[in-house]
């Protein structure tokens, strides 16, 4: 099949970009959307031209680095599917396809298709873990964990940390990728002792990466490639609640008496 | 060259403990004093950095990934093994010991392997503390699954999803000491240089990805945590951005590289369908569990497979490997589907596939539990192929996946340049010539979270280190050199792509380095590969411009020395003529074609160390004791 491309290319952060078109002749409906991309690129590099940038890693759809908008939506739509999974045969010859960045103003972009996440990894860094440093553990059956919380928690903990809530959410809100996190360690007795700093400190960190609010709108559920379930929003606004009610200043360091 | 392995005195049970009471420690008030590169973040080198911040040093820690949480550990499936014996089927720290020495077919370390075998159950005590949310059982405890080549069940997993799960609770760990400020990441930097001085690693080169600006970065002691190379093979499992590239640099520097030509041929990948093709993609090996392996009896059954009945169908594990069936080891399980394949029975539009069945399991266990312990890898396979699992057996061929050998490591995972450590998949330590399944995950944390932090110490409190900093004239000259390398690739401006060089190597690799090699044949590819790396130098074409994110660059750096491993895989091929584990010469096997170990001439390391551009490197041996596991003919009869 033959299809046309159009695709964002930027410079870098500060340059303005632009849509360009591109033909992709020949595309293989067996190829991935990223082999398809890899041979257009192949073309450009011998015409002396800059390939498209786009980030990829593991290319089976566990890795997250992989992302960007086909037609409007994240990952092109299909369930449960990253761009890296997103095979040809779903297109039709003489489509035209529109691929574009992430558009947050907490995700800049770099090049291309690349934009900058690392406002995730900073909300990771605010609280999303368990502070028990290696060698402090108790036995691992030492807790049992009911089957069903331990399996609530894996589903929220199936994030990849790729994107596509922030992108398609019209708000730009964090809150599916953030609320992953909290619900996951909410759901296991490890979380416990630290939950509720855990969920005032990312929350508000979150909000000072510049991610807009939720209005649950739902498009992060539904363009999830993991299928995080919203539920994690309504988990993490609990907990950031019962926080709020119950947070005190920190007292300052006392002295004797 | 000096290979002394440092292996503490004394009985296999008690040599961990010894070396930890012998190693010298930092007092902690003097840890702060201390900088330490950490470079790679997955589950050997996340581990340590946030191990090593915990303790108190300055870590600086590189990924050329955006986070340290895309590292390829992520896309372990299958699971960790800890020999906690929570089933009561007859596991033990020595069985799980003796497993991984047999699996590696007698190539690997005992002393190593035994510390491994320990330290694997503090693993998952940690993990699980870290919140990872491992699959339980309905009274809450643990839950395990058996994997290849073990007859006990002792593997932990999350899902398909354990080396993200693991990975995850790693990257959280390393998080917090980012947030503690003891750990400062650098994530889309890439090293290119080892900076050694009087003898010393003391410092790395390395490349902002997004600026291009090339720097250098100082320290007491480097910790390489890189992964594997299988990439040269082009195709593989890895990640499309998995390369060699920090431990061959580190190599030419000096490290010794050891067993480079040890690769292990994964059983179950879902074939290749086209010349595009731009990795492979795995199916867990747990798959076997339930899954059944078969071909056609006759050649050239173009049947459907729901058409050809039992009688004819060839369970060719079961029938050749009883007593393991199908979770005959990875090696063993490759070289039988390649055998039934080049026989004309494999299955597909190719040939080069068989079939791995699951209607037995679903008819005795019902959809949903099968559903529930491999969905998301029946999801992988179905968005791939197109074909749905549940109902069509899945199509499978071998493919590249690990690699065993890499930087030469003692036993405190110091390579031959001291004060240079190398971690996880980087090292050739611990799998011999062929690794168990669940074991990668399980190095990569034991080295990380249990025993970097100990033997860095050591070498930290035994050394002493003069003040260096960045105008150093061997830090000033390795700056040079890769800002002139940088600048060459792009000057060349030839008429082929890097990918298209890359691509000719991975099929040389496969041709005549991969399931089945020889002599000739590994000859031949080492002469083609110098050819072929010649004519990149003269030919590629690498767009774009140094100050600036190009990926191309990258990609043709690493492409650059793969083609130098390459040629150093297939001269470590040639040489070891013997088969063992993953390495398989076709003139030496027995007469059921099982590989044939030399135990008389073979029963060593191989580590090579460099001698200069295009001069032949020199062999070095380290022979391997086996004091406890006697070496015999491996049988999964």
């Amino acid at each position: 099949m033959n299809l046309t491309l159009h695709v964002w290319r930027q410079k870098d952060v500060a340059t303005p970009g632009k849509m360009v078109r591109y033909d992709a002749p020949n595309v293989n409906e067996h190829m991935s959307f990223l082999e398809m991309l890899d041979v257009v690129n192949e073309g450009l590099i011998l015409r002396g031209e800059e390939p498209i940038a786009f980030e990829h890693d593991c290319r089976e759809g566990i890795c997250g680095s992989c992302g960007f908008m086909i037609n409007g939506i994240a990952h092109g739509g299909f369930k449960n599917t990253t761009v890296c999974q997103l095979h040809m045969r779903h297109f039709a010859d003489g489509d035209e396809v529109y691929i574009e960045p992430w558009r947050a103003t907490a995700f800049p972009v770099m090049k291309d298709l690349i934009v900058d996440r690392s406002a995730f990894d900073r909300i990771i860094a605010s609280g999303g873990y368990v502070s028990v440093s290696t060698g402090s553990a108790p036995d691992g059956n030492a807790l049992p964990i009911r089957k069903q919380d331990s399996d609530l928690a894996m589903d929220a903990a199936a994030c990849i940390g790729c994107g596509a809530c922030v992108a398609s959410c019209p708000n730009a809100a964090a809150a599916l990728f953030t609320g992953a996190k909290i619900s996951h360690l909410a759901h296991l007795p490890q979380g416990q002792p630290e939950r509720k700093e855990r969920s005032l400190r990312m929350v508000r960190q979150m909000n000072a990466e510049l991610f807009g609010n939720c209005t649950n709108i739902g498009e992060c559920e539904a363009t999830c490639p993991k299928g995080i379930p919203i539920e994690v929003i309504a988990s993490m606004n609990g907990d950031f609640l019962a926080a709020s009610w119950q947070e005190r200043p920190p007292v300052e360091i006392a002295g004797a008496g | 060259m000096n290979l002394n392995a440092r292996i503490p005195s004394g009985p296999i049970e008690q040599r961990w403990d010894k070396a930890r009471f012998d190693l010298k420690l930092v007092n902690p008030a003097n840890k702060r004093k201390y900088n330490v590169i950490v470079v790679g973040s997955g589950l050997a080198g996340g581990s340590a950095a946030a191990t090593l911040g915990e303790l108190g040093y300055n870590v600086k820690c590189f990924c050329f990934q955006d986070s340290p949480r895309r590292a390829h550990s992520i896309a372990a499936q299958g699971g960790i093994n800890a020999a906690k014996n929570y089933q009561n089927d007859g596991d033990s720290v020595y069985r799980l010991f003796y497993d991984t020495v047999k699996g590696g077919d007698f190539r690997a370390r005992e002393s190593n392997v035994y510390r491994l075998a320990q330290v694997s159950v503090s693993i998952i005590d940690q993990c699980v503390a870290q919140g990872v949310p491992f699959a339980r059982e309905y009274g809450g405890l643990l839950s395990n699954r058996s994997f290849g080549g073990a007859q006990v069940s002792r593997t932990f997993y999350a899902r398909g999803q354990t080396g993200q799960q693991l990975l995850l609770g790693a990257y959280q760990a390393l998080e917090r000491q980012i947030d503690a400020g003891k750990v400062k990441m650098l994530p889309r930097t890439e090293m290119l240089d080892l900076i050694v001085i009087d003898g010393k690693a003391r410092g790395i080169v390395a490349r902002n990805l997004v600026t291009g600006r090339i720097d250098v970065h100082m320290a007491d002691a480097v910790v390489l945590a890189t992964g594997g190379y299988g990439n040269v093979f082009y195709l593989s499992t890895n990640a499309k951005g998995s390369n060699t590239t920090a431990i061959w640099r580190a190599y030419k520097r000096g490290a010794a590289f050891g067993n480079p030509c040890y690769t292990q041929i994964h059983p179950t990948c879902i074939p290749q369908s086209g010349d595009y093709q731009s990795k492979l993609t795995l199916m867990s090996e747990s798959l076997r569990n339930d899954g059944r392996i078969w071909v056609p009896l006759k050649k050239g059954d173009t049947r459907s497979a729901d058409q050809i009945p039992e009688s004819e169908r060839d369970y060719y594990l079961e029938r050749m490997y009883p007593s393991f069936g199908n979770l005959s080891p990875r090696d063993i399980a490759s070289r039988a589907a390649k055998r039934v394949c080049d026989e004309g029975r494999g299955v597909g539009p190719t040939g080069l596939g068989v079939y791995l069945d699951f209607s037995d399991a679903i008819r005795r266990l019902g959809q949903k539990t099968i559903a529930e312990r491999y969905g998301n890898l029946f999801e992988i396979y179905e968005r791939i192929t197109g074909e749905d699992p549940y109902t069509v057996p899945m199509r499978i061929y071998p493919a590249v996946h690990y690699t065993m050998g890499g930087l030469w490591v003692d036993y405190h995972l110091m390579s031959t340049i001291p004060g240079l450590f190398v971690l996880g998949e980087a090292n050739f330590s611990d799998h011999g010539a062929n690794r168990l399944g669940a074991s990668a995950l399980m190095q990569g944390l034991s080295d990380g979270y249990f025993v970097i932090p100990y033997t860095l110490g050591n070498y930290l409190a035994s050394e002493k280190f003069a003040k260096v900093d960045e105008s150093h004239p061997e830090a000033v000259a390795a700056l040079a050199q890769t800002q002139s390398l940088t600048k060459q690739l792009l000057a060349i401006k030839g008429k082929r792509t890097v990918s298209s060089f890359h691509r000719e190597l991975g099929k040389l690799m496969w041709d005549f380095c991969g399931m089945a090699r020889n002599a000739q044949g590994l000859e031949q590819a080492a002469g083609k590969i110098a050819g072929l790396r010649e004519e990149f130098w003269k030919n590629v074409n690498v767009a774009g411009e140094a100050g600036d994110l190009n990926q191309s660059l990258e990609s043709a750096g690493r492409v650059a020395d793969f083609l130098e491993l390459g040629e150093l895989m297939c001269h470590d091929a040639r040489v070891r003529e013997e088969s063992c584990g993953g390495h398989f010469r076709e003139e030496y096997q027995t007469p059921d074609g099982e590989a044939q170990r030399n135990d008389e001439q073979f029963a060593h390391v191989a580590a090579w160390e460099y001698q200069g551009p295009n001069q032949k490197p020199v062999r070095h041996q380290e022979e391997l004791q086996f004091e406890y596991v006697k070496p015999v003919q491996r049988s999964y009869k």
